[in-house]
């Protein structure tokens, strides 16, 4: 399969990055999820041959990283982190409320406009300014219900445009 | 040889001891009598350190460490039973169990099971987790493999086997931490050999087999080690076998106590493809022909009827008119005693077998350049090896094992010439492809004829590649060479002679179990055992009172055509078809009065009038030469009532015939005899030798039906055979060497070599009948899920 004239370069790029071919995959995975939205079966045969890996060591190291998914995420991929402080700070109120504002299970489905999916993910890193939640790759802390419904409003605006 | 390692001071549990530099803490320990318990570390097979068993404490070092990957250093002091190792041990169990399933009462591996022995010898009987334990079903990954998830304590023990060891790479790790879980290449399923080492090498139950699973209990079986029945490579195996109403039934094969040269590797065939023995369509009752259909006859009626119509074509029309066609997968004693049959009791040199690789040539070439022969040992500790032709993962799966382990475990170098990309050129120092059928052109080339090069390059090797792997040869001392059945005649002489001169050591790949024996053992019309010609019947004729007919005699091909022009009256068949693998007519053997011995109805026997029921492989004893020449002994495992093995069948018929038997077979000959040794599980009172010995008062002594006397002139005849008696017994391989007792001419007929072309999953006749060789290959084509069982 091709990906992108951009990933094409990229990938041509990273190769010479590294002293073992193998060690491309996982940044690879994660590009090519970015343009893909997730990682195909039809791209883990390709990055495997590519990388003279098996496709199943491939599916062993997506399946390691809970950020490397094997199924379509919506537009917006919103991340609420459910670890110690933001758990003590009312993270899983957070992640509860995103869900059924969206209308999708958490970890799986997406809402039914596609523009939305719910993870519970692990320590995103923000404690200090829990609880926190990632979208996609922005950042968005000290939340609470009614900044929760601005923010995926605006999320939903965008997707409109 | 590089020197060898410095040793190191160690002491364990206030013991000194010595260990080479390098070695690993958990084998030096075992050198001295210290178990360190272990899940996870597998002699052969790369370090994981993954199920934390093996904690020692060291001396000066804060924590407890791994012995599975610690090696051994100047001046360690190691203590593997202090408190606190003992301490861990027992949770690192009970983290283990906190998840497993405790239904060891149905599971296969119970009894037989290294977490249940830990959990005896370490005790952590009381578990403190409350939690509920995460079940999932059990998957069928496919005909052979099953995986009980729960069960799986993640020492990766499988998953390094199938990728390192078996260069498959089907099985993986998916997840991580407490829900890491084993994974088949094809997500819900597995697309590989199926060989079973993964089950096998399972130290509890996750994985198990087709075959086997919630069949039987450990205990409940007898085990007897023995040789495989399929291809040529001379795998051990041990059967476990039970009672059943109609003798005794087999329900496994495995090689988990590494006996023989194969260690714990068998493929497939070696592990499931035993059922065929159990199979409905196996003929278990002699059957005459009469008005065109078969009929059950009784053994004394058949032998009669076979023992009066020989006797009758020998006087009337002489004994040319008859032809003997033996087999590749009968004992070497069971050849013998055949072609003794032929020669001194019906008086012919009519007899042949199947040839799948022109091993007269092979024996010329060796003794006109003084060269010797490669055991299959040699291929795993040779420098470097030689493939030209032939497809080890397909037709000699040990074969390949060996290749691959050699490279992975010594980096010999490995050198190939084949006409397809074959799987070992993944092993390969050189992978040169050449034209299909060029085999004998390179050997052209290899020997200094230049010009050949041009016929052999295309796209995957070039004139240069050629001339740099003729060098790289050259250049290679103690050389192991091996070739498939695509170099036949003079070709063979000039790969001896290319090689001999740096020590090489040669294997001529032959098909079947015992190919190599059949030959050995002379089955051939121009040929007595041990290739001798008939210039030096002398040795033989002395040894067996009796003169070899002097007419060389019929090849099977020429057999079929006297049958067509009416000259020849009787046909023998013992377990071969060659009506099927020389496609030849069977309407021809309409006219002759035709015998066949054999489990099932093949192609050859429905042309027969007589049928014999007969046992196979591991339904006896006696030995096999494996097609390296490493010779075996098999050991009576399975017995199916009423049908009875070839010697004892051949034995019979001369008895009938009026032959006296002590003629044939040396029974009470010499020193050397089987006691019971060679007997496993029958011996005592379904043990047909003391049946017939007690029927006669002659228990101290031996029995005609013993093939270890038979053993016995073998090796006073056959130079190259006379090895140690003692080893074979004990179970032990012993590598026979091709000596010539004279260096007359051998001819060679490499028209009359049909390779068998069997595949990783077929196997001749009893491949056929095999249903887990059917249900893989049923689940390859169609990709739907099989049950083997």
């Amino acid at each position: 399969m091709n990906f992108s004239d951009q990933l094409e370069a990229r990938f041509a790029d990273m190769l010479g990055h590294y002293p073992t071919k193998r060690s491309v995959l996982v940044p690879f995975l994660l590009y090519t999820q970015d343009e893909l939205g997730y990682l195909t079966d039809e791209a883990i045969e390709e990055i495997a041959q590519r990388l003279d890996l098996t496709a199943l060591e491939v599916r062993n190291v997506i399946s390691y990283y809970s950020m490397l998914r094997t199924r379509p995420a919506g537009k917006y991929n919103v991340q609420v982190c459910t670890n110690i402080c933001c758990l003590l700070r009312g993270g899983e109120e957070i992640l509860e409320h995103a869900r059924k504002k969206l209308g999708v299970a958490v970890n799986k489905g997406i809402s039914e406009d596609g523009v939305f999916s719910v993870e519970e993910v692990e320590c995103i890193g923000a404690c200090s300014w829990a609880p926190a939640m990632q979208v996609n790759y922005d950042f968005h802390e000290n939340l609470t219900e009614a900044k929760v419904d601005e923010i995926l409003e605006s999320y939903r605006k965008k997707a409109q445009q | 040889m590089a020197d060898a390692p410095k040793l190191v001071n160690i002491t364990v549990n206030g013991k000194k001891t010595t260990a080479p530099a390098g070695t690993l803490l958990i084998e030096a320990c075992k050198q001295i009598g210290i178990e360190v318990p272990s899940f996870c570390y597998y002699p052969g097979l790369s370090l994981q350190g993954a199920c934390r068993m093996c904690l020692v404490e060291i001396e000066k070092m804060p924590k407890l460490q791994t012995a599975c990957t610690t090696p051994v250093a100047e001046g360690m002091v190691v203590n593997t039973e202090s408190e606190k190792v003992v301490q861990s041990r027992k949770a690192m169990l009970e983290i283990v169990l906190a998840n497993h399933p405790l239904d060891c009462p149905v599971c296969d591996a119970g009894g037989e099971c290294e977490l249940q022995d830990m959990t005896y010898t370490y005790g952590a009987a009381e578990s403190k987790f409350i939690d509920i334990k995460s079940h999932r079903d059990e998957q069928q990954w496919s005909p052979v493999v099953f995986f009980d998830r729960p069960r799986c304590i993640l020492c990766y023990r499988c998953v390094r086997v199938c990728g390192e060891g078996m260069d498959v790479w089907a099985l993986g790790v998916q997840n991580r931490g407490q829900g890491s879980v084993i994974a088949p290449n094809k997500q819900d399923h597995l697309e590989c050999e199926e060989c079973g080492m993964c089950i096998d090498i399972c130290p509890v139950g996750a994985l198990t087999s087709g075959s086997y699973r919630y069949k039987t209990r450990p205990w409940e079986m007898n085990h007897v080690g023995t040789v495989c029945t399929h291809c040529g490579d001379g795998c051990l195996t041990t059967v476990g076998v039970r009672r059943s109403d109609t003798g005794m039934e087999i329900v496994r094969c495995d090689n988990r106590d590494k006996s023989g040269i194969n260690g714990d590797f068998l493929c497939v065939k070696g592990r499931y493809a035993f059922d065929f023995a159990a199979n409905q369509e196996r003929i278990t009752q002699p059957l005459i022909k009469r008005d065109g259909k078969f009929v059950p006859a009784t053994w004394t009626q058949a032998i009669e009827l076979v023992a009066d119509k020989f006797k009758q074509v020998v006087q009337k029309d002489g004994p040319q008119a008859i032809g003997v066609i033996g087999s590749n997968r009968t004992t070497n004693e069971e050849n013998y005693l055949l072609q003794k049959f032929a020669r001194l009791v019906l008086g012919t040199n009519n007899i042949d077998h199947h040839r799948t690789a022109d091993f007269p040539a092979f024996a010329k070439a060796i003794s006109e350049n003084k060269a010797r022969t490669a055991s299959m040992r040699d291929v795993f500790e040779a420098p470097a090896v030689l493939l030209i032709g032939n497809d080890p993962t397909e037709q000699h799966p040990l074969l390949a094992w060996q290749i691959r382990n050699n490279v992975r475990l010594h980096r010999s170098k490995f050198y190939i010439v084949n006409s397809q990309a074959i799987k070992l050129r993944r092993q390969a120092t050189q992978f040169v492809q050449i034209p299909t059928g060029a085999e004998a052109r390179f050997v052209d080339f290899l020997s200094g004829n230049d010009a050949a090069a041009g016929t052999l390059t295309q796209a995957g090797a070039s004139n240069e590649n050629l001339s740099q792997l003729r060098d790289a040869l050259k250049g290679e001392q103690n050389l192991v060479v091996i070739f498939g059945s695509e170099l036949r005649g003079a070709d063979i002489s000039a790969l001896v002679k290319f090689a001999a001169p740096q020590n090489a050591k040669f294997i001529c790949l032959g098909d079947y179990a015992n190919s190599r024996g059949a030959a050995d053992m002379g089955l051939f019309p121009d040929l007595l055992p041990g290739y001798a010609t008939f210039a030096g019947a002398a040795r033989y004729q002395q040894e067996w009172g009796a003169d070899v007919p002097a007419l060389v005699g019929m090849d099977l091909k020429q057999m079929f055509g006297a049958a067509r022009d009416g000259k020849l009256k009787a046909l023998y068949v013992v377990g071969s078809n060659p009506v099927s693998r020389y496609a030849l007519d069977p309407f021809v053997l309409q006219a002759p009065f035709v015998v066949v011995q054999d489990m099932f109805m093949t192609e050859t026997a429905i042309a027969a009038d007589v049928i014999l029921p007969a046992a196979f492989a591991y339904e006896k004893s006696g030995t096999f030469t494996s097609t390296c020449g490493d010779l075996q002994m098999l050991r009576k495992a399975g017995d199916v009532v009423s049908v009875k093995s070839d010697f004892e069948i051949v034995v019979r018929i001369a008895e009938k015939m009026g032959y006296d038997v002590r003629k044939l077979v040396p029974f009470g000959k010499g020193l050397r005899a089987d006691m019971g040794q060679s007997r496993g599980a029958q011996s005592g009172e379904a043990d047909r030798h003391s049946v017939w010995l007690q029927a006669r008062g002659l228990e101290p002594k031996v029995s005609p039906f013993d093939p270890l006397a038979t053993l016995d002139e073998i090796q006073r005849l056959i130079p190259g055979y006379d090895v140690s008696q003692i080893n074979l017994v004990s179970g032990n391989d012993e590598h026979t060497q091709l000596v010539q007792i004279q260096n007359a001419s051998i001819p060679s007929h490499p028209e009359l070599v049909v390779p068998s072309n069997d595949t990783l999953f077929t196997s001749g006749t009893l491949g056929r009948y095999s249903t887990v060789l059917n249900s893989v290959m049923e689940r390859r084509a169609t990709g739907k899920e099989v049950a083997a069982d």
